[in-house]
Parts: structure tokens; C-alpha cells; sequence
């Protein structure tokens, strides 16, 4: 019985440890170190951060002005090594937002973008209930009530000229006049230039080179400058009405080839296939085509968007004060004069620009996923 | 296609009775309209720029609003229209503006071919030096050698050259930049001695160095560059308001009545005070406005010299001493016309 005995005698040597398959070490080796070149690189991208973060912090936050307790609004600002001035920003905060707005009516403008907001997030979140009502509404009611309450004149609201209209209120409302208005026409340009009617064909032809030829600029002098000459003294149509048809228009053109790319991706035999079911051409372009070839071309018509929103800025030329204009009216006051003001003004109004275009870019990317059918590779 | 000729025949009789009423009197329709119509730039320091509650200050805005408180007795009914110099002749030209008080040169050019007039000088401006106060340098024809940063391919370039020449100086150290900016940037790092522009430009750059009292403006202004607020030619009226408006502006201060002695004033034996406060004889009726419009326009503004104080003179952060903008009286160029 003895021999079956088995007494260890002796520890088992421990088993060296398994390889990692976690941990922050483990990550570094792969992603950062694994190679020689790549070890390089991580170093060179360290020293970049270590060369650019310190100075960026210091000048946006460490040695940035926040606040001004004494009242002395660009003096607050001037000092050795001084930073961001966000104190000129916090000062002209409500003309920055809100223009030459008088100060009283403001609530309309705040009512004004509630309502858009309500409206908007059961609009574009397509979990949200009642998205089809708030549509209808923001499409239909919403731009006749915010004319109401921006304009006035009626209801007792006191009447607001156009050219008080200004600030980040005004980049708005352009845009996105210019976004809503601008693709409904992009598409009907697009289908056009595919007719077989030459007279519809031409026009569509026409429109599109002719805009997308000229800059922007000068679409804005023209409608500025030249338009008033050509009617009476004394009935001129309103200056931001003109420079927002003008870019309407302009944009239109681009849209309408964003589309058309997406036009041109359909294959025939959608076409034919919808021929076979007894579709009309109408309901050939609404139900089949159009909803295939917008999703394709998504990315192309949020870059118009984007690229739209900056476009706003040009107005500037024709002395309207939107977004970057009325930031850099407040650099330029005698009262806020800093070594740094310009500087701040600038990095701000960049900052509000990447708030949005950042927003939408976001927004595109989710809805491309969620239109997904399969195409994609 | 009779009716098509009709409606064309009838838009066309519109707009030339349109047109006609707007040219034969613009008076009429600022009074109509309730308000005055002012060009002024997009925001230039201490001569339109609105302030922290939105509304324009200036020198130039304070002649708007004089012209608003003759026609008026509100300095308030003006609506600033901001202008940039690529648009502002084609807005007074084409109605958009009554009047262009947007720190416009007056030249010949501009007043014989433009189809504008100039109601007067609201401001003598014209190219000066800035330096360094630790230099020791009181004036520019101390600069003899001096490195000047100066904008290439501009007047100013032509104006420093032919004045450093005219006065046997040496310029060979003259360095220029492509943009303004890179001429401020380049004379803030010490890489020039001076640099110069429009003396009211300079003024506005140096609120936005480090230390602005260690630069002084060379008190040599060595161009020419007076500014004035322009009207579209044709209405002798509106021309005439707005040119008595500014000597009645510059007049109050050369007789010494101001916003707080106006209504003392009116008791005044001087004539010439009684005839500019309209105690004696009606100096309003003949263009259009009531006897006291002069009344109103110090009364509600101010005179000339309070608003230079207010908006660009030594006590502001510009800090542009009066020089050729005081009155003759004091060795400036102002030189109202009398009212009588």
C-alpha cells in the first residue's frame, strides 16, 4: 500500500504569471510603445502637449480676466502677462447675444428661442413623441410667430426695426431661414436640371451656374448696394431681407448639386421597379428616390449647412451686427481696450461658431446611423 | 394687353412721383418719418461705436444726434445706420442714409463727382507719429534716421517720404508691413522707433498697448485729412440744415454756452448768443426748423467742445489733445460761421 502513497515533498515552483491582458501598462505597450517609431512619435506628441497645454491654459483660464469687481472694464485687463479678457465678453454679454435689442423687449427674443427649442427636440429626436405635430408647427406657425415677436408692431409689442436685429440672434435667424429655405429649393433646382423640358431644364441650369459662379461677397454688395438703385427713393425693401434672400438663393445653388450627386447614386432600376408597382412620377421621386438619395448625400448637405452657418458672417460687409461683428464692436470700445481684447473676442466668437457647427456635424453623424439600411460599407 | 400697359403705365407714374417727392424735399420726409437717418462706421473708437447698453457714441454720433435735436428737440430720433467704406457712398447716394457722418475725407473728388456734399469739418485728422515717451523725442522733425514702421503702398507711405524729404531728414530706416496690424505689432515689439498713421487711428491702436501713457502722438500732423458729414447734392435745404447745424454746434462753444449755462444764456445781452438761442430774430424759419433749433441742440447734445471732452479729448482713453480741432480763437482751425 506504501508504494501508492504520494507525499509531496517538495512546493511546486509557482507558474510564471500569465500574460497581461489589461491594465494601463499592457495598453501603453501596445498603443503607445510598441514599436520604435511609434515610441517616437508618442514622444514627440508628448512634448507638443507638454510645449502648447501650459500657455493655452494660462492664457484661456490661468491668467484670464473673469472678473471685474471695482468696475474698471478694460483697465481690469491690463497687466503683465495678462490673459483671455472674458471680462469684455461678460460686459457686452446682451449685446453679443442679443444685438441692439432694446433692453426691455429681450424676453421676446428668450420666448422666441424657447419656443424654437420646445418645438425642435421632438422634431429631430425621432424617440420623441409628437415629432410630425412639431414639425408642422415649426415649419408653418413658428416663423410667424417669431417674426411676430422679433418684429413687432402689433399685438402691443413694441415695434423692433430690423436693424436693431443683431448678435448671435441674428446668426440664427439667418441660418436657419437660409437652411430651411435653401433645401426645399436645392431639390427643386436638382429635379429640375434632370427634366426633359428645356425651358425648366435651362432655368434650373442657368440659376445654379450663375450663383454658384459669384462669391458670396458680391451677391451681398449687389443686394446691398445695387438692388436700392433700381427702385424709388424712400421704398427700399429692408436691408436683412435682401442680404437673406441673397444668400437664400445662393445656397439654393449649392444644395441643388449636393443633391442632384445624390440624385445620380439612385439606380435605374428603382425607377423601374416603381414603374411596375403603377407608381406616378410623383410618388415615384417622394417615396422612393428622394428618401434613398437625400440619405446618401446627408454628409454633403450637412457640410453646405456648416459651411452656411460661417457663411453668416460675411454680412458683416453690409454693416449688419451678427455673431462675430458685434464681438469685435466690443473689442474695438475705448472702454474695453486691452492688450488682449482683440484676441479674446476672436477665440469666443470661434468658440460659439464650434458650438454649433460642432452640434450639427454630431447630429448628422447619429442620423446616418440610424438611417442605415445597408448600403453602407 | 392693354391691361399689361396699364399697370406698367401706372407702376411707372408711382415711382416717378415716388422719386420726385423723396428729391424735392428731404425734410419733409424726415419729418414724416419721425427720424433722422445716420451713416456712421462700423465702430470706430471715440467717433461711433456703441457702448455697453447698446447705444452709438462719438463725436460723429453727437452730430446725428445734434441734427436730431434742431429738427426734432430729441437728440434720440436718429437710427445709426453702421456703414462699412465699401458701402457708405452708394447708402447716401441710393436713400438708405439722410446723412454720412462716417469720418469721410472731404475731398474734391468725392464733393464734385460722387454727387455729395459736405456740410462742413467735424474733425481735423491727418497722418501723425507715435513714440516712445522713455525716447525723448517732442517732435517729428526730431526723427531724422528714425526707424518708421509704415502700411506699403498707401498715402502714408508717400506722406512720410515726402515729409521726411521736404525737411532734409534721413529716411532710409523706413520699414514697411503689409497690413496695419503688422505695423502696430512691429513697432509694439521695438523693431521701429515710430510708426504712423491717421492720428485718431494711433490713438485707438495705443488704448490697446501694454502701458499706453508711455507713448505720446508727436503733436506734427503732416496730411491732410479733415472729416465731415456729407449729404446727397441737390437739396439745398437738408444741405443747409446740416452745415448750420454743425456751425451752430461749434458756434455755442466758441460763444460759451454750454449744456449747463443754456437756459442762463437766454437772458444774455450778447447778440450774437440771442441770435443763436433765437431770443432774437428767426434764424429757423428759413430752413424749415423753429427759432429755438439751436436752443435744442445745446440744450439736449451739448456744444461742440463738450463732446469732443466726452468722446476724444485728453480725459478719455484715446486722449487726442484739441490741436487744429480747437477753435480759431485757441490756434485750432474751427471757424464757425456767424449766425446773423
Amino acid at each position: 500500500m506504501s508504494d501508492l502513497l504520494f507525499v509531496r515533498d517538495h512546493i511546486q515552483p509557482p507558474l510564471p504569471a500569465p500574460h497581461r491582458t489589461s491594465g494601463v501598462v499592457l495598453w501603453l505597450r501596445t498603443n503607445l510603445f510598441s514599436s520604435v517609431p511609434s515610441t517616437i512619435v508618442t514622444i514627440l506628441a508628448v512634448l507638443f502637449l507638454y510645449w502648447i497645454i501650459p500657455p493655452l491654459y494660462g492664457f484661456l483660464i490661468g491668467d484670464a480676466v473673469f472678473s471685474d469687481p471695482e468696475g474698471l472694464r478694460g483697465e481690469a485687463c491690463r497687466f503683465e502677462g495678462v490673459g483671455a479678457c472674458w471680462v469684455m465678453i461678460q460686459g457686452r454679454w446682451n449685446t453679443i447675444i442679443y444685438g441692439f435689442f432694446p433692453n426691455s423687449e429681450l424676453w421676446r427674443i428668450n420666448l422666441m428661442f424657447v419656443i424654437a427649442i420646445v418645438l425642435l427636440v421632438p422634431m429631430l429626436v425621432p424617440k420623441a413623441p409628437f415629432g410630425r405635430t412639431a414639425a408642422l408647427l415649426f415649419f408653418l406657425v413658428f416663423p410667424v410667430v417669431a417674426f411676430i415677436l422679433m418684429s413687432g408692431g402689433i399685438l402691443g409689442l413694441r415695434q423692433v426695426p430690423t436693424a436693431q436685429w443683431g448678435g448671435l440672434t441674428l446668426t440664427l435667424i439667418i441660418s436657419v431661414i437660409g437652411i430651411t429655405v435653401s433645401m426645399p429649393l436645392g431639390i427643386f433646382l436638382a429635379l429640375g436640371r434632370q427634366s426633359k423640358l428645356p425651358i425648366i431644364k435651362g432655368f434650373c441650369v442657368g440659376f445654379i451656374e450663375v450663383w454658384r459662379a459669384v462669391p458670396l461677397i458680391t451677391v451681398l454688395f449687389m443686394a446691398s448696394v445695387m438692388f436700392p438703385l433700381f427702385t424709388p427713393q424712400g421704398v427700399t425693401p429692408d436691408t436683412l431681407l435682401r442680404a437673406i434672400i441673397g444668400i437664400v438663393l445662393f445656397e439654393s445653388a449649392y444644395m441643388a448639386e449636393v443633391v442632384r450627386g445624390g440624385l445620380q447614386a439612385i439606380p435605374r432600376g428603382q425607377f423601374e421597379a416603381s414603374s411596375a408597382l403603377g407608381l406616378s412620377k410623383v410618388k415615384t421621386m417622394v417615396f422612393v428616390v428622394l428618401p434613398q438619395a437625400l440619405k446618401h448625400v446627408i454628409p454633403g448637405i450637412v457640410n453646405t449647412f456648416i459651411a452656411l452657418f460661417k457663411d453668416t458672417s460675411l454680412v458683416t460687409i453690409i454693416g449688419l451686427f451678427e455673431l462675430l461683428n458685434t464681438v469685435r464692436s466690443a473689442a474695438r470700445d475705448v472702454n474695453w481696450s486691452s492688450p488682449t481684447s482683440d484676441i479674446t473676442g476672436y477665440v469666443f466668437a470661434g468658440f460659439m461658431f464650434w458650438i454649433f457647427c460642432f452640434g450639427m456635424s454630431r447630429y448628422s453623424i447619429y442620423m446616418e446611423g440610424r438611417l442605415h439600411t445597408g448600403h453602407k460599407r | 394687353m392693354k391691361k399689361h400697359l396699364f399697370s406698367v403705365a401706372v407702376a411707372t407714374s408711382v415711382l416717378m412721383a415716388g422719386t420726385s417727392v423723396a428729391q424735392a424735399d428731404l425734410l419733409d420726409d424726415v419729418m414724416e418719418r419721425g427720424y433722422v437717418q445716420c451713416g456712421v462706421t462700423e465702430g470706430l473708437p471715440g467717433f461711433s461705436n456703441p457702448d455697453d447698453n447698446n447705444e452709438w457714441t462719438g463725436l460723429e454720433v453727437d452730430y446725428c444726434r445734434a441734427l436730431a435735436a434742431a429738427i426734432f428737440d430729441d437728440p434720440d430720433a436718429v437710427r445709426y445706420t453702421p456703414l462699412t467704406t465699401a458701402v457708405r457712398f452708394e447708402s447716401l447716394s441710393n436713400g438708405n442714409v439722410d446723412v454720412l457722418s462716417r469720418t469721410t475725407t472731404w475731398t474734391m473728388s468725392r464733393d464734385t463727382d460722387l454727387g455729395l456734399s459736405f456740410a462742413g469739418v467735424t474733425y481735423y485728422d491727418g497722418q501723425g507719429f507715435i513714440v516712445r515717451s522713455a525716447d525723448g523725442v517732442t517732435s517729428a522733425l526730431e526723427l531724422d534716421g528714425a526707424a518708421v514702421c509704415i502700411q506699403s503702398g498707401t498715402t502714408t507711405e508717400l506722406n512720410a517720404t515726402d515729409y521726411f524729404a521736404a525737411n532734409g531728414m534721413d529716411a532710409s530706416n523706413f520699414l514697411t508691413f503689409a497690413s496695419r496690424p503688422e505695423t502696430v505689432q512691429a513697432y509694439i515689439e521695438g523693431r521701429c522707433d515710430t510708426y504712423t498713421t491717421d492720428a485718431s487711428g494711433i490713438a485707438g491702436d495705443r488704448t490697446k498697448f501694454d502701458v499706453p501713457g508711455d507713448h505720446i502722438i508727436l503733436p506734427e500732423i503732416i496730411s491732410k485729412e479733415p472729416l465731415g458729414p456729407a449729404v446727397r447734392s441737390g437739396d439745398t435745404r437738408w444741405f443747409n440744415i446740416t452745415r448750420w447745424v454743425l456751425n451752430a454746434w461749434l458756434g455755442a462753444e466758441e460763444l460759451g454756452v454750454t449744456s449747463a449755462n443754456v437756459d442762463e444764456m437766454l437772458e444774455s445781452e450778447n447778440p450774437e448768443i440771442r441770435r443763436l438761442l433765437g431770443v432774437e430774430g428767426d434764424f429757423g424759419a428759413p430752413i424749415g426748423l423753429s427759432a429755438d433749433w439751436a436752443y435744442n441742440i445745446v440744450k439736449q447734445v451739448g456744444n461742440y467742445g463738450e463732446s469732443y471732452e466726452a468722446n476724444v479729448g485728453p480725459s478719455t482713453p484715446l486722449g487726442l489733445d484739441r490741436g487744429l480741432n480747437a477753435l480759431w480763437t485757441n490756434g485750432g482751425l474751427h471757424y464757425p460761421m456767424p449766425i446773423r
